[in-house]
């Protein structure tokens, strides 16, 4: 790519737009999931018990519903970023496109 | 019976095959059913194989598939390629043998998708070609940079098939009664022939085939251990409880992670080295554009997180439904060590699961889907390493580019041959590891060596050539000398006769039950590097020594690599120019 188009490019709206939102959305999605991933392993590694805790009066602890929740909650995030990114995101790369070539 | 069998082990092995069932063998009864579903699995496949060579002319159709891989198909692909062996009999062990430390182990191998889909996938796919060294190697100087990827590339690699030809030892040997060794060789050789002939096409439709396969399967099995309990975690939970010797304490975090340290290095090695993994970044490249590389990672999450709750259900049924049934204990390892050892170890928990639900035509469904798994997910590590080896090594730093695709093809080839050689070596030198920790291991090194590199050239403007190769280095170092140095490589493998002596002593002295105290002690006093996973210091490193080496040169070659940055950036965020770099 010729330094004068990444130029171009570079000063276009709609890209400082596309690279504002989407680094909003990818950073602030990676943290939510680093977040909650941390945040698990370091309570098994400093207070295992409290994952342990019962529920009710069975066996049941709390550790189970947690641990399947962050796994649900990987898979939500995941099609949160994919339905913007296919959509606005791409809609934005396509204008940006259509404006270096004409 | 024994022509079925003589004409499977005709199809790799003929050389072997004369006297393949005499000699020492586990006294195992023969599967028949498994053993059609197998041989239809394997014909399957090289039919695909047969016809994926005639498509498979350029070197493009060899890496990528002709780019021609759709995000559903390709999300299942890398579903697949996760669903290792390792993934399946390996978690479902862990879950069977300490309950929710499985959970905890299946939890770290998930979230690193969401970081892959957020921060690397579509930068990758519009950056790259054919291996992860491409985007890597973007901006940098070729040779240092893919020297530094291709040898990142091939220990993951060779890591990860260890893991995967143990499990396929394992597995062949309950259920063919064949010797170990010869079920490693038998594996070794299939996938040599899928990959040399097929390429990643047909790398990529074995890995389709599987993963569908693998998923109906454990569903089945999920579904049967909890139509037992009419559904009811609880009743579930309950009756495991009480048969399992740890009793409630399966319920919660226990000794898989005992300390801050091992725990959080354990969750490094496993997020990030998934963004590291060769032979998953590989299969960004077979999609046509970054809408369908998203797409592929929402799939794969989906299909993955399922399977992972799966196989939780799995290894809390076995608890129940195999733990203390007489039909699958080893009854000679009982009588020489007590406990209630399993038939082929732990790690076949959940195969003696699909015979307690499913009786022996499932027991057959399950091992050849077990099987084919390992199948399918070796060919894929070996294609990704032979493409570092022949794209990365060879054509670009060896021949510098100047080398025509017909010749770096063969080469890939070659460099199959050797791989599969050299799995099939260390696969038989491992039997006695447990496999989900040999695959820590992997993601250890990925995470150290090929994932900061990778990531630092897409975000960071200042990397430098020097910055990453020196920094990618050390990481790469650390991670392996601290794992030679570790528990497992320095205490339990080359230490053995000396573990084993002080096991022997403590057992003369104090009974069978001080034996796992006398082998925890000694690892303990042995192990130079205390913990099993070393990713926090080799990332650290990595990452410092990327930083460091980066900002420190001053070089007129680090300035145009800094001020490139700016049209890979914009390639990477845009899409643009990227389409020309596959299509052509």
């Amino acid at each position: 790519m010729k330094q004068e188009i990444v130029k171009q490019i570079q000063e276009n709206l709609k890209y400082q737009e596309l690279v504002k939102k989407r680094s909003f959305l990818a950073w602030g999605l990676s943290i939510a999931i680093l977040v909650v991933y941390y945040v698990f392993i370091l309570v098994i590694a400093f207070d295992p018990s409290l994952l342990g805790a019962k529920m009710g009066d069975g066996v049941m602890t709390i550790g189970i519903p947690i641990g399947i929740f962050i796994i649900v909650f990987s898979f939500v995030l995941t099609g949160i970023y994919v339905r913007r990114a296919n959509g606005e995101f791409d809609e934005l790369s396509r204008q940006i496109k259509e404006s270096v070539k004409g | 019976m024994k022509k079925i069998i003589f004409a499977f082990l005709a199809l790799g092995v003929a050389a072997f095959a004369a006297g393949a069932l005499e000699g020492e063998v586990e006294k195992q009864p023969l599967n028949i059913s498994a053993i059609i579903m197998f041989l239809v699995f394997v014909s399957g496949t090289l039919g695909i194989t047969y016809w994926a060579a005639k498509r498979t002319k350029t070197a493009k159709d060899f890496y990528t598939a002709g780019g021609g891989i759709t995000g559903l198909q390709n999300g299942l692909a890398i579903a697949g390629d996760y669903m290792s062996a390792a993934s399946f009999l390996g978690i479902s062990a862990l879950v069977y043998g300490a309950g929710y430390d499985g959970l905890i182990y299946s939890i770290g191998f998930l979230v690193g998708w969401p970081v892959i889909l957020f921060l690397v996938s579509e930068r990758l796919r519009n950056l790259g070609k054919y291996t992860f060294a491409d985007v890597a190697a973007y901006r940098l100087k070729q040779m240092p940079i893919r020297t530094l990827a291709a040898f990142g590339s091939i220990a993951t690699v060779i890591l990860y098939l260890i893991a995967q030809m143990v499990g396929a030892g394992q597995l062949i040997q309950l259920l063919f009664g064949l010797p170990y060794s010869w079920a490693v060789i038998l594996v070794g050789i299939l996938m040599i022939m899928y990959v040399t002939f097929g390429g990643m096409l047909a790398t990529t439709w074995v890995q389709i085939i599987k993963a569908v396969l693998l998923l109906s399967g454990a569903t089945f099995m999920a579904l049967a251990v909890m139509l037992q309990f009419g559904f009811s975690p609880e009743a579930l939970f309950a009756e495991a409880t009480k048969v399992h010797p740890k009793g409630e304490a399966i319920m919660a975090p226990g000794g898989l992670v005992s300390d801050p340290v091992s725990a959080i290095s354990l969750g490094i090695a496993l997020m990030f080295g998934t963004a590291g993994l060769p032979h998953i970044l590989m299969r960004f490249f077979t999609v046509a554009d970054a809408k369908e590389a998203r797409k592929s990672v929402f799939f794969a999450t989906g299909f993955i997180g399922y399977f992972y709750i799966l196989t939780f259900i799995i290894g809390f049924g076995a608890i129940v439904m195999v733990l203390n049934h007489p039909e699958y204990l080893d009854l000679v390892k009982q009588a020489k060590e007590g406990g209630s050892p399993i038939l082929g170890g732990n790690n076949m928990a959940a195969i003696h699961l699909s015979h307690a639900v499913g009786g022996n035509f499932f027991l057959g469904f399950i091992s050849a889907v077990a099987f084919a798994t390992i199948l399918a997910v070796v060919s894929g590590l070996t294609l990704a390493g032979a493409s570092a080896i022949s794209h990365d090594l060879y054509a670009s730093v060896f021949m510098k580019g100047k080398i025509d695709e017909q010749r770096e093809m063969r080469v890939s080839k070659v460099a199959t041959l050797m791989l599969g050689i050299i799995a099939i070596i260390l696969g038989i030198a491992f039997e006695k590891q447990n496999i989900a920790f040999m695959v820590g291991l992997a993601f250890a090194i990925a995470a150290s060596a090929n994932f900061p590199v990778l990531f630092l050239s897409m975000f960071w403007k200042k990397l430098t050539t020097r910055g990453a190769v020196t920094g990618g280095a050390l990481g790469l170092l650390t991670a392996v000398v601290l794992v030679v140095l570790g528990p497992i490589v320095w205490a339990e493998i080359i230490h053995a006769d000396e573990l084993k002596a002080a096991v022997d002593a403590a057992v003369a002295a104090h009974g069978l039950e001080a034996a796992a105290a006398a082998k925890a002690a000694f690892i303990k006093a042995t192990a130079i590097f205390p913990y099993k996973y070393p990713a926090l210091f080799s990332v650290t490193v990595a990452f410092i020594g990327i930083w460091f080496f980066s900002i420190t040169d001053k070089s007129d070659d680090a300035k145009k690599e800094i001020e490139a940055f700016d049209a890979q950036d914009v390639r990477s965020q845009t899409g643009i120019g990227a389409e020309g770099a596959v299509s052509h």
